[in-house]
């Protein structure tokens, strides 16, 4: 094996290696860093220093802790315990690396697998060299044993082969099986200008063959941060050193190395003056290699050929041209002394902006417009460019007495709608418009009518933005339009959100507003629909142009029949039939259950990816969408920012789980479904669908699931996951969009996760009615028995069931609360009821008519009116 | 011949059968509190507490015992499962640990040398260590993941303590079953190794783990294969899985341990998975149909049944695989085994 195929090949390939990388930075006396934050009792980022390793393709993690100033048999107990916890640190196997055996000991008691010790030796005899290896393999570990014996370190071959011989036949005449001994026969420094040392590293080379010769199956493992130790602090030498040695010493039955994983030149790819200069020292070929080599890294000293190459690629390019680099790569590192840089070569500050930021933007743009970049991306270009645009504020400021505002490329008055509390799609909105040159005023979440008009007068926006995703937000938007007529405003107004579609829009708010209205169908056309309506040229095409669309919709809407109702009493009559088989047991723990921090480590496994990159407009479905030929790169990285900050929410705590469930007795009377909570009984009225259907096909309603009978069972819950806003506040100050929308993203989709384990858990112990060993991918294909409908959903439509669901669950389930549209706080929220029959399904409620309207407000005890308006889209 | 040479060489003829379930069989009993109880006079109600049975109702344990031997098994367990002084804690018997280990080993021992004078055929006796109810390796404490409720200095002695007393009750081996925590296990592994230089006689052991999910990993998380790299240096004499699942499920997992282990491989399912009750229903037809499948693909050497099986489980099992071919042991050569979670090898 060559040194070349060492390194590509150190993606841990754990199943069965020829060489083995020890991790090498979970040691205090080879890492400062890891050192310096075990010293201070900082032990999750030591953990992640573990976890990083393990990352960069470390197979055998080597823990040190013998630092004088530390309890060092505490010290590895608590870090082994905690790197236990973490299966992608736990899978691989651990070396306990100590010079005290009592440390060791600790260590082989905290280690579940079969771990390496490292090391014991020949140093105080044959008898205690004996005892310590029964005991090593009692617990059941491989050993490294040191070439060391009572009259010292093996510095010479013969010496090394001698120790390490007799070490051998002691331990294999003791019964301890060859495979497991690995001998480290002693990394010594070279190029220290000592004459004696001249030959350590080919001493070590040779000695390796010989060894291996003369023990059948053992190892051999070497620690090589020693080997140059004469070059610390440079870095670039130090690796060609290692590569170098290594590319001689695997050859020659090296099996193992301790060092930092990731951190090895490909033997080709050294500068071949250096590495023959490093080849003359380690093989000792002439008499001044190392004066030679000494001289020769002092052109290395305090550079690193990797990060240099990279920067040599565009650290060294005209300032335009690295802030155009640095915008489309989302690069923030040198942002800001680049920009620095920017103006004070520009006569004014906000020509940097105007020229350079905006000329990097519009390429961002560009590439987004013709799907070569995808959202993921252009929000962290954003970043970026906020950042940039933050550096020069003060400047501008200072200006601003000599001249007035700035004239981007129109203004936007943005707000996600009273009572309603989502705005990661209107937040994308908000980045992709301000990458395009607009000023983005964004109101923030359960905007009221009043603010909304008062901000886009006093700020003479150009036009208005709203969002939505409960249903209850397309009435509140159609509020907002007649407001806007009233006081006679004539600016265009865009529609966007989830709930949200081009029929709604035309039907219900373009006629409340005599101004233009556009429904933006996503983020990536709201830039076109924008810049055309700021377009002296395209403004007036495109409004009429929408304009005609929509009246041509409303006309076919109005033209075309529906399909057909049956009246009430018939698809009552048409009922989906209860079979009394189906129906599950009476729960195991009735009543109300609350989990107060679920661990979200348990709900990352579960976690259904397709609409979290859906939330980011890349299309497909996971995992497929990773190896997408067009968003695959874009999707890789996002999923990649999201794995490390999911890393980060559990290692740090970031975010609370919490749930509440509750199980009640019931009985049913029609579609309505009487549920005993608490001693109180509360009507859950249900709707049906009305929809014609074909012969054997049932009109359905959730009633329908519950014994008609006799006594049954209904559930109900609601999660939430809290603890958002400290993170996002934190992410505002840094103008970073990308991580605010990332965590946003993520905990919703945390939240619905969280929904699906509480229901298994529900089904196999709570209710307890189901066995179920189920694969993630079942979970999200729901092959299981029950459902879960939520309010606000299509079988059960109506959301002001929510707070009549909350008030059974004790008022304030899960920590959530109910806005007056009935949308969830905190806003990654699942709420919904439990139907445990076999036959239970989802279906869509669908269009139900005026018949069913009244008996329902009259069985809801509210007006017509107050049902109508929260069944409008389930009524034509 | 020690025992250990016996079982090889009956192992080496045909599938050993070990028993059954008592925990379930005790229940079918009915016993009231006063038949746990006894005259030990202990202050907390005993209901439940298995173990002491040995003590208060010595005739229920041994009605069982035999009733395993008279369905074939070659191997009678302990009813000592939970005879520990951790879970003896929660009945406050701790002190009556090594009364109850004794007392249960000579039940079995008296029961299987009975039965092998009546037939010649060599019976067995393994006494039985659970696995405690409490974890070495996982913290119960979400928020301190490095909290843990015991220590292995801790759960060694407690090993040490029960292992001693069935050893000197009559055992013949050591079962370590139910291994849901691979580091508990590696406690009991050096509690035995330490009966055995104390005692100065060979602790033969039978180690068999449990799988908590389909993709057949232990609570602690450990593979199969990785299970069997952390506790090969104990050599055991039998290595294998118990209770988990039923059969069905749990054949994959018999298999990749039957590639990777060098020792004997018993395995002893649940009689299916639970039913909404909690109540195992699959038949002993049906189990013994199984693992009639298992011996037919050379994967087993010894085989019983674990949580819901009873002896006509084993007699059917028993039935069923007659006259089938042990499995072989494979010779796996001299390589590097390590493990984390997951298992690693260096070639040699």
């Amino acid at each position: 094996m060559t040194a070349t195929a060492l390194t590509t090949d150190t993606a841990a390939d754990t199943a069965s290696s020829s060489f083995v990388n020890v991790g090498e930075r979970t040691n205090v006396t080879g890492s400062a860093r890891f050192k310096k934050l075990v010293m201070a009792g900082d032990y999750a980022a030591a953990v992640e220093v573990a976890r990083q390793q393990v990352e960069n393709g470390a197979q055998v993690i080597d823990i040190n802790m013998d630092e004088g100033l530390l309890d060092a048999e505490a010290a590895m107990t608590t870090f082994l315990k905690l790197i236990a916890a973490e299966p992608d640190i736990a899978r691989v196997p651990f070396m306990i690396d100590s010079s005290k055996w009592s440390v060791i000991e600790a260590g082989l008691k905290c280690v579940s697998g079969k771990p390496i010790v490292n090391s014991i030796s020949l140093k105080e005899g044959e008898e205690e060299f004996l005892r310590l290896a029964r005991k090593v393999r009692a617990y059941g570990a491989a050993v490294v044993i040191m070439a060391f014996d009572e009259t010292g370190q093996a510095d010479t071959k013969a010496r090394k082969v001698e120790i390490c011989g007799r070490a051998y036949d002691l331990l294999v005449r003791e019964g301890f099986p060859p495979e497991d001994i690995i001998f480290d026969p002693n990394i010594f420094a070279i190029a220290t200008g000592i004459d004696e040392h001249r030959r350590y590293a080919l001493d070590f080379i040779e000695a390796c063959r010989e060894i291996k010769a003369r023990c059948p199956h053992a190892h051999i493992s070497g620690g090589l941060s020693n080997l140059s130790f004469s070059f610390r602090g440079n870095e670039p030498v130090r690796r060609a050193m290692h590569s170098i040695f290594l590319y001689h010493a695997i050859p020659a039955g090296l099996d193992m190395a301790i060092v930092n994983a990731g951190q090895l030149d490909v033997y080709d790819s050294i500068d071949p003056e250096l590495r023959e200069a490093c080849e003359d020292v380690i093989l000792d070929r002439r008499d001044d290699a190392t004066e030679r080599l000494v001289t020769l890294a002092e052109k290395y000293l305090g550079s690193d050929p990797a990060k240099e190459k990279e920067a040599a690629e565009w650290r060294g390019w005209p300032v335009e041209k690295r802030l155009e680099h640095a915008l489309v790569k989302g690069i923030d590192a040198f942002v800001v002394e680049d920009t620095e840089e920017a103006r004070q070569r520009a006569d004014r500050p906000i020509h940097v902006i105007e020229g350079p930021l905006m000329d990097g933007m519009n390429v961002v743009g560009d590439l987004f417009g013709s799907g070569k970049m995808f959202l993921p991306q252009v929000v962290k270009s954003a970043r970026v460019m906020k950042k940039a645009v933050a550096h020069l504020i003060p400047f501008i400021e200072e200006e601003k007495e000599k001249n007035g505002a700035t004239q981007g490329k129109g203004k936007v008055v943005m707000a996600t709608v009273k009572g309603d509390v989502h705005d990661i799609g209107k937040n994308i909105v908000g980045v992709v418009l301000q990458c395009n040159g607009f000023e983005v005023i964004d109101l923030g979440v359960m905007v009221p009518w009043q603010e909304i008009l008062k901000a886009a007068n006093e700020n003479q926006a150009d036009m208005i933005g709203l969002s939505g995703l409960i249903t209850p937000s397309l009435d509140e938007m159609v509020t907002v339009a007649t407001e806007m007529q009233r006081e006679g405003m004539t600016l265009p107004l865009l529609i966007g959100g989830a709930t949200t579609s081009k029929v709604h829009t035309a039907l219900k708010i373009d006629p409340a507003y005599e101004g233009p209205v556009l429904h933006v169908l996503d983020a990536s056309r709201a830039v076109g629909v924008a810049s055309s309506l700021v377009s002296e040229t395209q403004c007036e095409p495109l409004v009429a142009r929408t304009a005609e669309d929509y009246r041509q919709v409303r006309e076919t809407r109005a033209g075309r029949g529906h399909s057909e109702l049956s009246p009430l009493a018939e698809a009552r009559a048409n009922a989906f039939a209860f079979d009394p088989d189906g129906k599950p047991p009476a729960p195991q723990r009735p009543g109300i259950q609350h989990f107060n921090d679920w661990p979200i480590r348990d709900l990352r496994a579960s976690i259904d990816w397709t609409p979290f990159f859906r939330a980011w407009e890349l299309a497909g479905t996971y995992p497929a969408i990773l190896e997408d030929p067009i968003v695959g790169e874009s999707a890789t990285s996002l999923f990649k920012d999201a794995q490390a900050m999911l890393d980060r929410i559990i290692a740090e705590h970031w975010l609370v789980a919490r749930g509440t469930v509750g199980l009640w007795r019931c009985r049913r009377d029609g579609d309505d479904v009487h549920v005993l909570a608490s001693n109180e009984e509360t009507r859950i009225p249900f709707l049906r669908q009305q929809v014609k259907k074909r012969e054997g096909r049932a009109n359905m309603c959730l009633a329908d699931f519950i014994d008609p009978a006799g006594e049954d069972w209904i559930g109900g819950f609601a999660v939430g996951i809290h603890g958002l806003e400290p993170h996002l506040e934190r992410f505002k100050a840094e103008n970073d969009d990308y991580s605010d929308i990332l965590l946003k993203a993520l905990s919703d989709r945390l939240a619905e996760s969280f929904a699906e384990v509480l229901h298994a858990h529900v089904r196999t112990s709570v209710w307890g009615y189901a066995d179920e060993h189920f694969t993630n991918a079942d979970l999200i294909r729901e092959t299981y028995q029950g459902i879960r409908p939520a309010p606000g959903y299509p079988a059960c439509p109506d959301h002001s069931l929510k707070p009549v669901l909350f008030e059974m669950l004790g008022g304030e389930p899960a920590g959530v609360t109910l806005t007056e549209s009935f949308a969830m706080w905190p806003t990654s929220a699942v709420s919904g009821f439990y139907f445990g029959h076999r036959d239970s399904q989802y279906f869509g409620v669908a269009r139900i008519g005026r018949d069913q309207l009244e008996d329902y407000a009259a069985r809801r005890a509210v007006s017509v009116e107050e049902a109508e308006r929260w069944l409008r889209p389930n009524l034509d | 011949m020690s025992a250990r040479d016996r079982f090889t060489r009956a192992a080496a003829e045909r599938i050993l059968l070990t028993d059954g379930a008592f925990g379930t069989e005790i229940q079918n009993r009915k016993l009231t509190e006063a038949d746990y109880r006894g005259d030990l006079g202990l202050a907390r109600d005993q209901k439940g507490n298995n173990d002491i049975l040995a003590l208060t109702r010595p005739d229920i344990v041994d009605a069982i015992t035999r009733a395993y031997l008279a369905a074939g098994s070659d191997i009678v367990s302990t009813n000592t499962f939970s005879a520990n002084r951790i879970s003896q804690a929660d009945y406050g018997a701790e002190h009556l640990v090594q009364d109850i280990n004794r007392a249960s080993a000579r039940l079995a021992r008296t029961a299987a040398d009975a039965a092998e004078a009546a037939d010649g055929r060599p019976r067995f006796v393994a006494g039985a260590i659970g696995p405690t109810n409490k974890t070495l390796s996982l913290s119960p404490n979400v928020n301190d993941p490095g909290y843990r409720e015991i220590d292995f200095d801790g759960l060694k002695e407690v090993y040490l303590e029960q292992t001693e007393a069935l050893l000197e009750g009559g055992a013949d081996f050591i079962l370590i079953e139910t291994i849901f925590d691979t580091l508990n296990a590696k406690a009991g592994i050096v509690a035995a190794i330490e009966a055995s230089e104390r005692l100065g006689r060979d602790v033969p052991l039978m180690i068999s783990m449990t799988i908590t999910d389909l993709s057949g990993r232990n609570l602690s998380g450990h593979t199969v294969e990785a299970f069997w790299y952390a506790v090969r240096h104990a050599r055991p004499l039998t290595i294998g899985l118990n209770c988990s699942f039923g059969a069905q499920q749990l054949r994959p997992h018999v298999q990749a341990l039957a590639q990777v282990a060098d020792a004997l491989i018993m395995a002893y399912p649940n009689a299916g998975l639970p039913n909404e009750l909690g109540a195992y229903d699959e038949l002993p037809e049906q189990t013994a149909a199984f693992v009639r499948s298992w011996a037919e693909q050379g994967l087993v050497n010894v085989l019983g049944g674990c949580c819901g099986s009873t002896p006509a489980h084993i007699a059917a099992i028993a039935k069923a695989v007659a006259g089938a071919a042990p499995r072989r042991i494979p010779t796996i050569g001299n390589v590097t085994r390590l493990a984390g979670l997951e298992p690693m090898t260096i070639a040699a």
